[in-house]
């Protein structure tokens, strides 16, 4: 027994050194980073997370993000929940490569639509604005939520449904009074999935965006090319980057298991 | 089994036009673009299929395309196994299933640019951790800014940081959804550690590790932001996957024409390899 958990805690020390590295080059200053090698910062500083702090630039960029990623999660899951009750209950015309279809556009490379996106999100007047990437992102998310909420909802009998409607329920009321409660896990982990894959996509976020709702990586990339090599500030919004993430995993970690079977199993 | 019901198109309706909205016609763009020359201002020459008969034929995409294929295969022969060991020595219950979970979930949830960031600053020769210990303590000379080979071990070890907890948690969903009594009977019939992994847990893994391996195969083959952050597809050209290229001939060189004729060849190939998969993998589940 105690040999085999040495593999998953050779892992997790795998996956936490790349973190711990960034983490502690936050707290270091930029002289002390370029002067050499050290494994614990000497001489520790909050000077750059302060800078994020006070510079409008930096906190507006994670606020730009927080806000379009909520957005898309709002609406990636409210469109998604009726589609996937149609997918799991009716067989209609095309249901099934509709199905496919949908899954599809998660192959596109987004480097593909980088262009044809902006040129369509400057055509109808949505070019820098929260929306625009929380609509773009529905390209990815949308069929993820879908096949995630199908998934959950093949798992509840149908009986559910039939036995609501001999007692009277319309329609809309069984679906969120009595449906929606049933699937709220499923809900949770489609939620979860919409959140993780727009906050972490940048290649559209940045094509769709220029003052008003650039996002924090975009604001990364600038200022590591543009104010020579800040290493120290870097890897701080770095760093600040992984708090939200937690946060959200946290809340989920007890749906984690079965989320990612996509409700299968 | 499900009712047939016309009507369920008003439900799929909202999702069939944003996604259309967002699929459609950009690929219409890219499509119109891929069969015209344009030399700027908005005139634009029917070119036909000549730029597919140029890429399909130029040197410079057979060889992105390969190195394409090198990356998936190589991250694929790694972080499957590999994965579905970790999940099978993970504990199935208790305090510590939480804290494997949530800290392996972490890698996925840290933005593309800075994972590539982070192990760009983890690399750096001299003053990153795994540079110096790789220079200084163990005295091999890495330096992934100048060697080829360094600089594709960076990138392959960086997608299994990046990946490899996918694979685990979706086979570990797979493993807990084991009923205990299985176990019992196979202890009862004395059956192997090995026996018990290819006839029960494998089996009941399969579904997910489809899933795994599809969502494997399309994400890696369509990376583009961690590879760019992290190598700038150097050094030379050997880094620089398909993605990495098409960027630089649609934004780094303008010429639309055949950036665009790359996408859809691109894009055809996705969904070939995906589809052989899927099939492949669904018709083993019949037999």
């Amino acid at each position: 027994m105690k040999k085999r958990s040495l593999i998953p805690i050779l892992y997790i020390l795998f996956l936490m050194l790349p973190i711990y590295w960034l983490v502690a080059m936050s707290f270091k200053t930029t002289n002390e980073i370029l002067s050499g090698f050290s494994l614990f910062p000497q001489t520790f500083t909050l000077q750059n997370y302060q800078t994020i702090f006070t510079d409008p630039t930096w906190y507006w960029g994670y606020i730009n993000s927080i806000i379009y990623v909520s957005l898309n999660t709002v609406i990636s899951v409210c469109v998604a929940l009726p589609a996937a009750y149609a997918f799991s209950r009716f067989s209609f015309l095309g249901d099934k490569h509709l199905f496919f279809w949908l899954l599809t556009n998660r192959m596109a490379p987004a480097a593909v639509f980088a262009l044809p996106f902006f040129q369509l999100y400057s055509a109808v007047g949505l070019f820098d604005t929260h929306l625009a990437v929380a609509l773009a992102h529905c390209l990815f998310n949308i069929p993820l939520a879908v096949w995630i909420l199908e998934g959950f909802m093949s798992g509840v009998p149908k009986e559910l449904d039939e036995t609501a409607y001999v007692d009277g329920y319309s329609f809309p009321r069984f679906f969120v009074s009595i449906f929606l409660p049933t699937i709220k896990a499923g809900v949770g982990v489609a939620a979860f999935f919409c959140f993780m894959f727009s906050w972490v996509e940048l290649l559209l976020a940045k094509t769709l965006t220029a003052v008003e709702a650039k996002p924090i990586a975009a604001t990364m990339t600038k200022t590591a090319s543009s104010a020579g090599y800040e290493l120290g500030l870097l890897a701080a919004a770095g760093t600040l980057t992984i708090i939200p993430g937690a946060i959200v995993i946290y809340f989920v970690r007890n749906y984690i298991a079965k989320g990612f079977a996509l409700g299968r199993v | 089994m499900k009712t047939e019901n016309q009507k369920a198109w008003f439900f799929v309706l909202p999702v069939l036009l944003l996604v259309a909205f967002n699929a459609l016609i950009p690929m219409m763009t890219v499509v119109n673009y891929s069969v015209q020359e344009t030399f700027g201002d908005n005139v634009f020459f029917w070119e036909g299929l000549g730029w597919f008969e140029q890429i399909l034929r130029s040197d410079r995409f057979h060889a992105a395309l390969g190195r394409q294929f090198l990356f998936t295969g190589m991250i694929l022969i790694i972080e499957i196994p590999l994965g579905v060991i970790i999940a099978l020595s993970m504990p199935r219950k208790g305090f510590w299933v939480p804290i494997c979970l949530v800290t392996m979930a972490l890698p996925m949830l840290i933005p593309w640019n800075v994972v590539g960031a982070m192990w760009n600053i983890f690399t750096l020769p001299d003053i990153g951790l795994l540079g110096y210990f790789m220079n200084h303590t163990l005295g091999i000379d890495y330096n992934m800014t100048q060697d080829p080979l360094a600089a594709w071990i960076t990138i392959i070890v960086m997608d299994v940081w990046h990946w490899t907890s996918l694979v685990v948690l979706l086979s570990y969903a797979g493993l807990v959804s084991i009923p205990d009594a299985y176990y019992q009977a196979a202890k009862i019939d004395g059956a192997s550690n090995w026996s018990v992994f290819r006839y029960i847990q494998l089996p009941k893994m399969k579904q997910v590790l489809t899933i795994a391996i599809l969502l494997r195969f399309m994400d890696s083959f369509n990376i583009y932001t961690e590879p760019f952050v992290l190598t700038g597809g150097g050094p030379g050209n050997s880094t620089t996957l398909l993605s990495i290229d098409l960027v630089k001939i649609a934004l780094g060189q303008f010429d639309l024409g055949p950036a665009a004729a790359m996408s859809l060849i691109y894009f055809a190939i996705t969904l070939l390899v995906s589809w052989l998969f899927y099939t492949l993998m669904t018709q083993n589940d019949q037999k």
